[in-house]
């Protein structure tokens, strides 16, 4: 490979992170939109109704607004730590994007052991949260991250076990061919054979972001808002990004991993499925992804914040047991070729 | 010939991050910014791991240290109150120490690593794989099969090792005023509220 070849493929790579990052920002101010919206549906409000047809452009002005204000270091910070928890927290949030599968053949990083970079980034996303309250040098922002590190550090473990049984029925690491495994109708897709898993992955998801019901790291009713209490204008709204960045992440990944990804849901019904041929896979994976941050929202607005001592009880003691026992019993199926799905 | 260079560069940027985070972990100041130190120098391991074609490993050193051991150690330095004073005391009384033995750990190190018994004469340079070269593959059949009691063994052990951390940090069942999830779940409703039909308020007489 010469200097030129070298530089076209960088280009096509810049190009390529471009085409991914730039959808979830847009992503993200949509959900913004969507989260208010919906939770203003679900409690019989308006919502936002003022800027723009529908109140559709309050995203962009909550933007602007966030862009233009000061951001105030306390006294007593670690400076250099107050301003790299942040950006610790939303460059994992991204770089896990760069080997989700979007369609056939449509991934930025095809590696082999995609699964394991998933994880090695969702988990670096811990060390915003803990830098972020240490550095405010503030008691609330402290005890937030404190309850967040214990939480994500417990859940991680439900997760990482529940992904192993997606690896066992795969028999691969690489996300695409995780896919592709499930291929053959809505029956194969992972969600029935691995239900347990599907379900604790699902929980271990809204937890390890952080939301409502297990947002006890922000616990505004408690203690102001949790790790990011000191944090103001845009480096407050980086915080933000993360986070919703990561509930996206999270919904994909769950649709890859125990919902078929980009396949078709019409696939194996005859009739239906010819029909549908010309819907592009992306389509039926952004659908799997905006119904699972839809029931984010759901969550939000339907469940009373968990109590902490339960949120650790579910995840060591109800969880991990789970996946460990639904472990062997995906073992023992893959490895004696169990009908009907192996 | 240009992704050679490209490689060295990456080599080296990599190298002295895992050089340069080191001797902040031991010289840094504030215990959590030594422990931040130890992650970078973490990351900067896994990076190198990568280019040599190792990505099992090193993303495995990146879930399990950076992930779950560094954050419980961050965890731990966080809620510390250290005083600083105490850990500076009694660096030049340790310094000879110190000095004796990392001068004896380069003499290994070299001996070791050296030109003469770790160059490309003793180890040919690894052959490239194919592109669908799974390395995490190649890594399951040889612990699986060649490997196969070292495993099981370093398994028993960590086994070993977690039920006697556990049994140290039991200090057994005392009375403590803890929550009873049993009968937190058996409560229902008719033990907690209770519906008092309050009649409604008579209407005065007089009032207009």
């Amino acid at each position: 490979m010469n200097l030129s070849q070298a530089i076209i493929e960088l280009i096509w790579i810049v190009l390529g992170i471009i085409a991914i990052i730039v959808p979830v920002m847009i992503g993200v101010l949509a959900f913004t939109y969507a989260e208010r919206k919906v939770l203003a549906f679900m409690h019989v409000r308006i919502g936002p109704n003022r800027v723009g047809p529908f109140g559709f452009f309050q995203p962009l002005a909550d933007a602007i607004k966030l862009l233009h204000k000061e951001i105030i270091i306390p006294a007593v910070a670690d400076k250099f730590i107050f301003i790299l928890a942040p950006v610790l927290s939303i460059a994992p949030a991204l770089a896990a994007w760069a080997v989700i599968p979007f369609a056939q053949g449509w991934v930025l990083a095809n590696i082999n052991a995609g699964i394991l970079y998933v994880l090695a980034m969702t988990s670096f996303g811990a060390y915003g949260i803990l830098l972020s309250g240490w550095a405010s040098n503030s008691k609330y922002a402290l005890f937030g991250s404190l309850r967040s590190a214990a939480q994500m550090v417990a859940y991680e473990i439900a997760m990482g076990f529940a992904l192993i049984g997606v690896m066992l029925a795969a028999g691969s690491l690489n996300l695409s061919q995780i896919v592709l495994a499930q291929s053959g109708g809505i029956w194969h897709w992972y969600w029935l054979p691995l239900l347990p898993l599907f379900v604790v992955y699902l929980i271990s998801g809204v937890s390890e972001t952080n939301r409502a019901p297990f947002d006890v790291a922000e616990g505004e009713s408690e203690i102001v808002a949790g790790y990011h209490v000191e944090y103001g204008g845009m480096a407050f709204g980086v915080f933000f990004l993360a986070e919703y960045s990561n509930m996206l992440l999270i919904s994909a990944l769950v649709s890859l991993f125990f919902l078929g990804g980009w396949l078709s849901p019409l696939q194996g019904i005859p009739g239906l499925e010819t029909w549908f041929a010309w819907v592009p896979g992306v389509i039926w994976f952004l659908i799997k992804i905006i119904f699972f941050s839809f029931l984010y929202l759901w969550l939000r607005a339907t469940f009373p914040r968990y109590r902490y001592d339960q949120i650790m009880r579910l995840g060591w003691k109800v969880l991990i047991p789970i996946t460990l026992i639904w472990i062997v019993v995906v073992a023992v199926a893959a490895r004696f070729n169990l009908p009907p799905w192996w | 010939m240009i992704t050679n260079i490209l490689t060295q560069i990456i080599f080296y940027i990599f190298a002295l991050g895992v050089i340069g985070s080191a001797l902040m972990v031991v010289s840094a100041k504030n215990p959590v910014q030594g422990v931040l130190s130890l992650v970078l120098c973490f990351v900067a391991m896994a990076g190198i791991w990568i280019l040599l074609h190792a990505e099992f490993l090193a993303l495995i050193l990146i879930v399990v240290y950076v992930g779950a051991v560094m954050t419980l150690f961050l965890f731990v330095v966080m809620t510390l109150n250290l005083d600083r004073s105490q850990l500076k005391r009694g660096l030049v009384s340790y310094l000879p120490f110190g000095l004796i033995i990392i001068i004896f750990i380069m003499i290994m190190l070299f001996y070791v690593v050296g030109p003469a018994h770790f160059g490309l004469a003793a180890y040919a340079a690894p052959t490239a794989q194919p592109a669908n070269y799974s390395n995490v593959a190649a890594l399951g059949t040889t612990l699986y099969s060649e490997e196969v009691y070292p495993f099981e063994i370093a398994g028993a052990l960590l086994l070993v090792a977690m039920i006697a951390a556990i049994t140290l940090a039991y200090r057994g069942r005392r009375n403590r005023k803890q929550v009873k999830i049993a009968s937190q779940l058996a409560v229902c409703r008719e033990d907690r509220i209770k519906l008092i039909g309050l009649p409604s308020e008579k209407k005065h007489e007089d009032t207009p």
